[in-house]
């Protein structure tokens, strides 16, 4: 914030040159006064806000993975994962994982089935990428497309044909973001397969 | 300063109608064509930039005498983003659904030009008080332009108002209204018949 300042005002009053501070000082004043009370803000509503998040994480669960009913809580290398429970039987895994998408950080949720061989869904739980582009990585379509990917091998974006086993279609206009989703997807799964593998019940 | 400065008053009224942000000012387009296809999330966002015009405006013309002329729009950028961010992080906490149907349009409130043109116009030249009746009046004005494009969407694309049913069951949904280009046209025949309508009043006058 500062050095904009400075340059402004070099231009505009190159002979007082020396007191950028005094002409400043109240943008930095209220720099610190919006940062401390956005501090504040952030103090109070901070736990409420990812309480809605894990609601929305465990109302998701049922869609992410065919035939679960709830989630329960499960921790890997200080992350929290979701097992996807039928009754008292496991049939799958939730993973959160968060990216930088285009505009952004992207929260996504994967589903994977026990094994982990393969991805049972994918959700947005949170993203703020261009409205009427990058945001149709929202849409039900869209996420569908990486149902049943095998985790063996990377998944890849393509821009035209048709997809293989492996590929999903970009959103048009938003490649960046529909990478950035994969891309995210390929490397958390890679990082957790295997654990996740070896903890299934 | 011209000397028929308005007063505070006339600063409300004007932002209702008179000076309308969206009918006679044009601002805020964003906004009203991306959030108004249901009245819920359109109130919502009215709601949300009142809150930010009004903050913005009441600390804008507080510390007007203080403001150099050339970082008065840093100062202004400065304000209207914190206060955004307040305001998204409220919607987030308590209106979670909405907060998500409304996405990246609460954020973007920072480049609502009413906000800035408000702060630039009127706070930083103006006393308290006209500044806080001025902030109400334009949120006032530009909540009922919303609801109104919103209103014709919703009760044509969906049958609905405020999510309650208001057309009969026969209504075919014109889908169309709900999409991008509904709201193109709404705004468009709105904006042509609030000008009709001022035109009509010249000439009787």
């Amino acid at each position: 914030m500062a050095e904009e300042e400075k340059t402004e005002q070099v231009d505009e009053t190159p002979e007082k040159g020396g007191n950028y501070i005094a002409q400043a000082w109240l943008i930095l004043l209220l720099a610190v006064c919006f940062g401390a009370s956005l501090t504040g803000v952030q103090i109070s509503l901070g736990e409420k806000i990812q309480q809605n998040k894990l609601n929305e994480t465990f109302s998701q669960i049922p869609n992410l993975v065919p035939g679960s009913d709830t989630g329960k809580g499960f921790e890997i290398d200080g992350k929290i994962i979701y097992r996807a429970m039928s009754g008292d039987a496991q049939v799958g895994w939730v993973v959160p994982a968060t990216g930088q998408g285009f505009a952004d950080k992207v929260e996504i949720l994967i589903g994977l089935d026990t094994k982990a061989d393969k991805l049972t869904g994918l959700y947005v739980l949170d993203q703020k990428e261009t409205p009427g582009l990058g945001n149709k990585i929202v849409e039900e379509d869209w996420q569908m497309q990486y149902v049943d990917k095998p985790t063996a091998s990377q998944i890849e974006v393509i821009k035209a044909g048709s997809p293989t086993v492996n590929q999903i279609m970009a959103v048009t206009g938003a490649t960046i973001s529909s990478v950035a989703v994969t891309d995210l997807v390929n490397k958390t799964v890679a990082e957790i397969k295997d654990k996740l593998a070896s903890n299934a019940k | 300063m011209n000397r028929n400065e308005p007063t505070a008053l006339e600063r409300f009224i004007n932002g209702i109608l008179p000076e309308n942000p969206v009918y006679r000012q044009l601002l805020g387009m964003c906004p009203t064509l991306a959030v108004t296809n249901s009245m819920e999330p359109a109130m919502t966002m009215a709601v949300a930039v009142a809150f930010v015009l009004l903050s913005a405006n009441i600390i804008v013309s507080l510390i007007r005498h203080l403001l150099k002329p050339h970082l008065r729009i840093l100062v202004f950028t400065l304000t209207i983003a914190t206060f955004v961010t307040i305001a998204d992080r409220i919607l987030q906490a308590y209106m979670w659904d909405m907060s998500k149907q409304l996405g990246p349009y609460v954020p973007l409130i920072i480049v609502n030009c009413i906000i800035i043109c408000r702060c630039e116009v009127c706070a930083s030249k103006q006393k308290l008080g006209p500044a806080i009746m001025d902030a109400l009046g334009q949120s006032l004005g530009f909540a009922l332009a919303l609801a109104s494009v919103a209103t014709v969407r919703e009760i044509l694309g969906s049958g609905t108002w405020f999510g309650l049913p208001v057309m009969p069951a026969v209504w075919p949904d014109w889908v169309i209204m709900v999409l991008p280009p509904g709201a193109f046209l709404t705004l468009g025949v709105l904006i042509g018949l609030v000008n009709w309508l001022q035109n009509k009043k010249k000439q009787t006058a």
